[in-house]
């Protein structure tokens, strides 16, 4: 430890407290049921969609499709998941087929 | 007959409770996969800081948040201040501030519990609760609760496997935080076919593909979720208009 216990204590109190304000931000904006403004209701709505496909691209930020391997391990694990998803349906089968293609990918194939 | 009722009553809440852990386990395994490997990666890292695995138990405890505690190691080698660590969380955790919009009226309805939820609102539990339904004979309130604890069972659990005993893990486990991107995947595949429209999705898409471009990979998601509200309010008519016209078909079907 390179800081004493009452630095490394203040450090996570702090990150603590800004991240649980910032998710309970909304619910103290708009407490009461059926008091939400509309644009709200309607962000609310459509951002969950739209949230995913963010962190889709904020997972794969630092992919470099110009160097080798090109991003190819990517695009493998990817389609893996998304084509094990439309085929069984299983949350489960997709997630750990899909992974495990990647950890191939990334340990022997592209090694 | 009433002394039955009575009885049934009384261990009826323990039922309730117990089946709402049934049906609420099978939906947090991604996020058991995902959680506990990149908490024994965080642990790990944390050790090797010098913090032992009550300090990473503590922190996952009470902050709870993936990417930020990854983060979070290097403020503890010293050298940077307070103000700019609270700027950072900021900037990091940022995203967070919408999560809350699509529970509101869900959450509100939960009592005490509501800033538990509040507080579990990480990228993974959002997602989660954004595509898990209740089978219909379980408490809502209850179902939406378990997976919330579940889930951060799972990181504080990794976090602490991880400083104990991170060096004894033998196989290799590169590509392993892969299951995240997955779970965001298959996650997004069932919103597309659920939503009525797909413009939401392709938003997000768009517009952080667009932020990375412009921002770069270190800082995009503040300009992401910008251009993402920015878009969503500029299709507002066209979006609310498709949404209802599927709505009114439905609703004239015999």
């Amino acid at each position: 430890m390179s800081l004493s216990f009452s630095e490394s204590l203040l450090i996570i109190v702090v990150i603590a407290v800004i991240t649980f304000a910032l998710r309970a931000a909304p619910f103290v904006l708009f407490g009461g049921t059926g008091t939400t403004p509309k644009l709200i209701t309607y962000l609310g709505n459509t951002l969950p969609p739209a949230v995913m496909g963010m962190l889709i691209i904020y997972c794969l930020r630092n992919v470099s499709i110009l160097s080798s391997p090109f991003g190819l391990p990517e695009l493998v694990g990817v389609a893996a998941v998304a084509l094990l998803h439309l085929w069984r349906k299983n949350n489960l089968i997709s997630i750990l087929g899909g992974t495990v293609i990647y950890m191939v990918m990334v340990q022997l194939v592209f090694a | 007959m009433n002394l039955l009722s009575i009885r049934i009553l009384g261990r009826g809440e323990n039922t309730k409770v117990k089946k709402a852990i049934k049906a609420a386990f099978p939906a947090t395994i991604p996020v058991l996969l995902g959680y506990l490997s990149i908490g024994i990666a965080f642990g790990l890292l944390f050790e090797n800081a010098g913090y032992n695995f009550i300090w990473a138990f503590f922190m996952s405890l009470v902050v709870y948040a993936g990417a930020m505690q990854f983060i979070a190691v290097s403020f503890f080698y010293g050298g940077i201040g307070i103000i700019q660590i609270a700027v950072m969380t900021v900037l990091v955790n940022i995203r967070h501030i919408f999560y809350g919009l699509s529970f509101l009226d869900r959450f509100n309805d939960m009592g005490k519990k509501k800033w538990y939820m509040a507080f579990s609102l990480t990228d993974e539990t959002y997602s989660l609760l954004c595509s898990i339904k209740a089978p219909p004979d379980v408490d809502e309130k209850k179902f939406f609760f378990s997976v919330a604890f579940m889930n951060q069972s799972y990181w504080v659990l990794g976090s602490v496997i991880g400083s104990i005993a991170g060096s004894m893990i033998t196989f290799d486990t590169t590509g392993m935080d892969f299951a995240m991107t997955a779970l965001f995947i298959v996650i997004f595949i069932d919103q597309w076919k659920t939503y009525p429209n797909h413009t939401p999705a392709l938003i997000g898409l768009g517009c952080t593909i667009l932020a990375l471009l412009i921002a770069g990979p270190e800082s995009l998601v503040i300009p992401a979720m910008i251009l993402i509200v920015a878009a969503l309010m500029l299709a507002r008519r066209k979006i609310e208009n498709k949404t209802a016209n599927i709505i009114d078909k439905e609703d004239k079907m015999p």
